[in-house]
């Protein structure tokens, strides 16, 4: 990914558009904080976006901190911007400070993470990502590689985790319609590529040499670069001898992709902005009732 | 105290009745395995693939080897009364340049040099804390454990960080290659370890940081440098927990400064503890300290092996370590025993 | 010793007997305590002191002999009875905590006790009345670490003053106060006394005892040497009590040490001292010359001996040693330079507990020769059996861990790491401190033919007998000040208990 180059281009054309506008929205974004890799591409992304849209982004870091960001909605509250864009740092203790949003008549949207109110109207929607449909993209997928007829080795994630649930559940529902299909061996890998590797080795001892495994399917990207560099120390050949899926399409994967070493990837997008500002934009245009849960739609990527 | 004339007899008694302190660790071990091969069958196979032995047995010790290293580091510092923290951290601080100077283009060899230069001065900052400034181990280095992680993220994004993967024939020629069939890792873990035992055993540093570490007033008036020794015990901790990232960082071909040697240092710890090392300090049981992390790779792949579900690796775990903790401590053993004892008199 | 009053002691302890494993802490000791007067209780490290005192305050039981209240037979089985029954202590280390206030401090003894709520309200009430009692006006919520070290100490007076307190013990109270808070503490004794409080109080600055105290106990090696009015005791008395026999009593034991010719200066200390822990002192130490340092706890015995040999570094003066002018940086400077020592407290100082006979010997010399030059395992093996031997080390082998030794043997692997270093100055710190009458012997004994080999010897001691018995010169020191220096026939216990009284020896 080159963001630069083609944010770069993107600045320019959004301070054109800018100009032409009749006056700016102001929104304000109280983000959880900067940990990982993808949430400061995710905020930088926002940040950069907006200024394509021709926003005026207020952008608020919590790091991490509830409070931070219970002060930081209130602070737009009261400099009255068109309306509010949370990350939520955790699901509670949300009601008062929204409810303050709504006599407001600030309208609020969540991004990525879901809250627990009781009423749901003190927020518009929640626009993110479904790692439910990312673990049913790659359940279709390899249903339809493998024309349902599959013995599959799992990695997971780090044991609890949401997106480690979610995806798990969604890659089963999908599967479990094929009655040929079935997960054989699942381990957690905890998402990272040391993970994967001790994984796969064991399921490698465990199954003599992947007898009969036709896929392998990893809760995220660095797990499989784990299990697919096990493989080939066991003169395995991964992409070839078994289907390689996974969520995230991080870089080292796609070169992964490219060399036919995995098979499929399903992109987690860090770039939303482009998707985020319009629902957000139209709405304050028009207020309608929108869903309480808009999807950004995940897209498989494979190595053709 | 006054006692004199009685004491000898009793104590001239007792070493010929104890048995030797290495019997209960290789038990567990045993016990491990055995479990393993009823459970897992073909558990025991081994053969060569792809020119290499191959089987969960050659897993076990191949996959100890970081953990191993990182123990032997750790025990020699938990000899002076220590600990240290920071190994995780320092893996991935010596992961993180690995990976930048490759993508420089440096020469392997000089990279290899660098990365174990990092570990050094991770180590050299560790003593200087500890020895120098005299802070309390487990304070001195959560300072490390808590920055380096941050400190090797920062290094990634020396090169933008993106993609911090790369490939090289020396690297993963030591740390994924085999020689003779065998895994090169163990060539040179033993290697480190003999080198080790070398500084340990046949210099007097061994004898110095076990009277530090059992009082460390008194070995000041006999004249040992107290504060130097100290400080030679978290360098050589930190140069193992750097070997031991060369390995891990190659096996993964990248630099995951977030996430790789998590909870290391609580594996190594536990290693130097079922190898019968006390947190008080005053011994050093290098062989013993191997056989503990072989302990815990063993339970951790037979696991993995086993088709558990994940979610009760950990309690499995734990409550495998506890038994094997429980069988090692004489008291325990006293006080199991003991009832039973009592009946048959 | 004048004629005990016909009314009831407050506090009589008779025949006290208390032995812990290897040692016996008291044997047969009486205690009297009157009403209203503050009885001094007397003697060296390892006296019997605390122990008396802790069985006195419940803190440890007693194994036999007989002790009464006022009249009726009492058997504490903890502090806590003690204090019902009302004897209070306020112990050497002031357990008070310092971050938290005074009124928590003062509530917490009587919270710990029981389960429930605590009333700060009433707390604070208690604390106050109870500071007012001593005249003591403070800030109560303040952290009790943010008064004077004397505000603490008066602090945990008045909490361990109840109404019904009729013996109060203060362990070496005034250890970290200076003159004039020392006279405010005395004033409030005399108060507690005038109320008709029995007040024990132990010390070992002599001055004090004769400035408060009414009549004085000395315990020696866990026996009672006497109890006295303090008007009736000199000064010279008292310290003869407690460090020697009655006067003259010994006389030399080695004749033949007399005749003995000291070879040339091995060590010369010139000025040499530290602020706040020794005044500058003079001291030259020859071959085959065993030179004594006498004094009084605290007196900078200890301290002298660790200066010469860098474990304390001075900040006047200058060290020569074997003719080379030294900057004793550090210990194991002095070593390199041949000196050695062995330390009093072996157990804090001298031993690494876990290691083996032999490592325990080995580790000195080994410093020596730095850690690269390892000495071989059949080196250290023969050295190791050599020293066993040589002092007759009571252990099955050399490999065994060097704590699970007697008192005895301990000290002579102490001595042994030294002698293996082979040192040309050797600093003995208490050489015969906690072991049996035996090894005693033995030891000095082994000191004198050290000295006949060739070593220059110091000897610091608490036990004049050891000094008379073995040294050919004695410094005396008072106060962390050497006062002077008697050598050949003047080493009598006479002459040394005079030095350490001061001036011609009478109680003021």
């Amino acid at each position: 990914m080159h963001p630069k180059t083609i944010f770069g281009g993107a600045v320019a054309f959004a301070a054109t558009i800018a100009a032409t506008m009749a006056s700016a929205q102001t929104i304000g974004f109280s983000q959880v904080g900067s940990e990982g890799d993808w949430r400061p591409a995710f905020s930088a992304n926002m940040q950069e976006s907006a200024k394509e849209f021709g926003i005026d982004l207020k952008f608020a870091n919590a790091q991490g901190k509830q409070e931070e960001q219970l002060r930081a909605v209130r602070a737009f509250i009261a400099q009255g911007v068109d309306a509010i864009i949370v990350a939520p740092v955790v699901v509670t203790g949300w009601d008062q400070v929204l409810r303050e949003a709504k006599e407001a008549e600030i309208p609020v949207f969540l991004v990525d993470r879901d809250v627990d109110v009781e009423d749901k109207t003190l927020y518009v929607t929640r626009i993110s990502a479904d790692f439910n449909l990312e673990g049913k993209l790659a359940g279709a997928w390899l249903a339809t590689e493998s024309k349902g007829t599959c013995k599959i080795v799992e990695l997971q994630g780090t044991t609890g985790s949401a997106p480690a649930i979610e995806r798990k559940k969604g890659f089963e529902a999908v599967i479990s319609q094929f009655p040929a299909m079935e997960i054989v061996a699942t381990q957690s890998g905890d998402f990272t590529t040391e993970g994967g590797k001790k994984v796969m080795e064991a399921f490698i001892k465990s199954t003599n040499n992947l007898d009969g495994i036709c896929a392998s399917f990893a809760h995220n990207d660095n797990m499989q670069l784990g299990a697919i560099q096990a493989m080939k120390e066991a003169g395995l050949k991964p992409g070839t001898d078994v289907q390689m899926v996974s969520v995230d399409y991080v870089p080292a994967i796609k070169d992964a992709l490219a060399a036919g070493e995995a098979n499929a990837s399903v992109e987690l997008r860090s770039a939303v902005g482009g998707f985020i500002y319009p629902i957000i934009l139209d709405y304050l245009k028009s207020p309608t009732e929108l869903d309480k849960w808009i999807v950004i739609p995940s897209d498989l990527h494979t190595a053709n | 105290m006054m006692a004199e004339q009685t004491e000898p007899r009793p104590v001239a008694m007792r070493p010929r009745m104890k048995l030797h302190r290495a019997v209960w660790p290789l038990l567990a071990l045993a016990a491990i395995l055995i479990v393993s091969g009823i459970v897992s069958p073909g558990f025991y196979n081994i053969r060569i693939v792809e020119g290499r032995l191959f089987g969960n047995l050659i897993d076990i010790v191949y996959r100890a080897t970081p953990t191993a290293l990182v123990a032997l580091g750790m025990a020699v510092v938990i000899g002076t009364k220590g600990i240290d923290l920071s190994v995780g951290s320092t893996i991935a601080i010596t992961g993180a340049v690995i990976a930048w100077r490759i993508q420089m283009g440096d020469p392997h060899l000089v990279v290899l040099m660098m990365a174990l230069g990092a570990a050094t001065l991770c180590g050299i900052w560790n003593g200087f804390l500890v020895a120098g400034l005299g802070i309390q181990p487990i304070i001195a280095t959560l300072i490390l454990m808590v920055s380096g992680r941050g400190i090797g993220l920062l290094i990634n994004l020396l090169y933008g960080g993106t993609n911090p993967s790369f490939e090289s024939a020396l690297l993963q020629g030591l740390s994924t290659g085999h020689l003779m069939s065998i895994p090169t890792r163990l060539f040179l873990a033993a290697a480190i370890f003999l080198a080790l035992w070398l500084i340990i055993r046949r210099t007097a540093l061994g004898l110095f940081i076990e009277s530090v570490g059992g009082n460390a007033a008194a070995a000041n008036l006999a004249g040992v440098n107290a504060r130097l020794i100290t400080f030679v015990a978290y360098v050589l901790c930190a140069l193992c927990a750097g070997w031991a990232g060369v390995i891990m960082t190659a096996d993964t071909h990248t630099s995951d400064p977030v996430s790789v040697a998590m909870y290391i240092e609580l594996d190594a710890i536990l290693a130097v503890v079922i190898g019968g090392g006390s947190l008080a300090g005053g011994r050093i049981h290098l062989g013993m300290t191997v056989i503990g992390a072989l302990v815990i790779q063993a339970l951790t792949t037979s696991i993995l092996i086993s088709g558990l579900p994940p979610e009760y690796n950990l309690v499995v775990k734990a409550v495998v370590v506890l038994f094997v903790l429980l069988l090692q401590s004489d008291n325990a053993r006293r006080a199991i025993t003991s009832p039973f004892r009592g009946r048959a008199r | 010793m004048p004629a005990e009053p016909a009314a009831v002691p407050r506090i009589a302890m008779r025949a006290i007997r208390k032995a812990f494993p290897g040692v016996l802490a008291l044997d047969g000791v009486d205690l009297a305590l009157r009403p209203g007067e503050v009885h001094a209780l007397l003697g060296e490290n390892g006296a019997g002191k605390s122990t008396l005192i802790k069985i006195l305050t419940g803190a440890v039981r007693r194994d036999s002999g007989e002790m009464w209240l006022d009249g009726q037979p009492i058997d504490p089985g903890s502090t806590g009875e003690a204090q019902a029954a009302g004897i209070s202590t306020v112990f050497q280390e002031v357990n008070l905590i310092p971050t938290m206030s005074v009124t928590k401090n003062m509530a917490l003894e009587r919270a710990a006790g029981r389960f429930g709520m605590i009333s700060w309200r009433k707390a604070r009430e208690q604390a106050r009345a109870k500071l007012a009692r001593l005249g003591v006006d403070i800030d109560i919520e303040r952290p009790l670490g943010s008064f004077s070290v004397a505000v603490q100490q008066l602090v945990a007076i008045a909490r361990a003053l109840e109404d019904n307190t009729r013996v109060l013990v203060l362990d070496e109270p005034t250890a970290s106060l200076d003159a004039k808070e020392t006279t405010a503490l005395f004033s409030i004794m005399r108060e507690l006394k005038a109320r008709g409080i029995a007040v024990v109080f132990i010390t070992h600055f002599l001055e004090q005892v004769y400035e408060v105290g009414d009549r004085i106990t000395v315990l020696r090696n866990g026996r009672l040497v006497g109890t006295a009015a303090a008007s009736d005791v000199s000064r010279p008395d008292l310290v003869s009590m407690m460090i020697g026999r009655e006067l003259g009593e010994v006389e030399r034991a080695f004749s033949e040490k007399d005749a003995m010719a000291a070879g040339p200066v091995r060590l010369s200390a010139r000025g040499l001292g530290r602020k706040r822990v020794l005044e500058p002192f003079d001291l030259i130490l020859r071959q085959g010359e065993v030179v004594g340092l006498a004094g009084l706890l605290g007196s900078g015995r200890t301290e002298t001996a660790k200066m010469l040999f860098g474990a304390i570094s001075a900040d006047a003066g200058e060290l020569t040693v074997m003719g080379t002018p030294t900057r004793n940086a550090a210990p194991r400077q002095s070593l390199r330079a041949g000196i050695a020592f062995c330390p009093e407290d072996r157990k804090a100082e001298g031993l690494v507990a876990e290691l083996s006979v032999r490592e325990n010997i080995m580790l000195s010399i080994q410093s020596k020769q730095g850690w690269l030059k390892r000495i071989p395992r059949r080196r250290q093996d023969e050295l190791a059996r050599e020293m066993i031997a040589a002092l007759g080390i009571a252990t099955p082998d050399a490999e065994k861990p060097v704590g699970q030794l007697s008192g005895g043997n301990q000290q002579k692997v102490v001595l042994a790491r030294a002698l293996a270093s082979n040192p040309s100055v050797l600093l003995l710190d208490e050489p015969t401190r906690g072991i049996d009458v035996g090894a005693h012997a033995e030891i000095i004994k082994l000191i004198r033919k050290l000295c006949k080999d060739g070593l220059a010897l110091l000897v610091a001691s608490s036990e004049l007998d050891e000094l008379v018995a073995a040294t050919d010169r004695v410094a005396v020191l008072r106060d962390r000040a050497k006062i002077g220096e008697i050598s050949g026939e003047q080493i009598t216990r006479d002459n040394i208990v005079r030095m350490i009284a001061g001036d011609d020896g009478r109680a003021d």
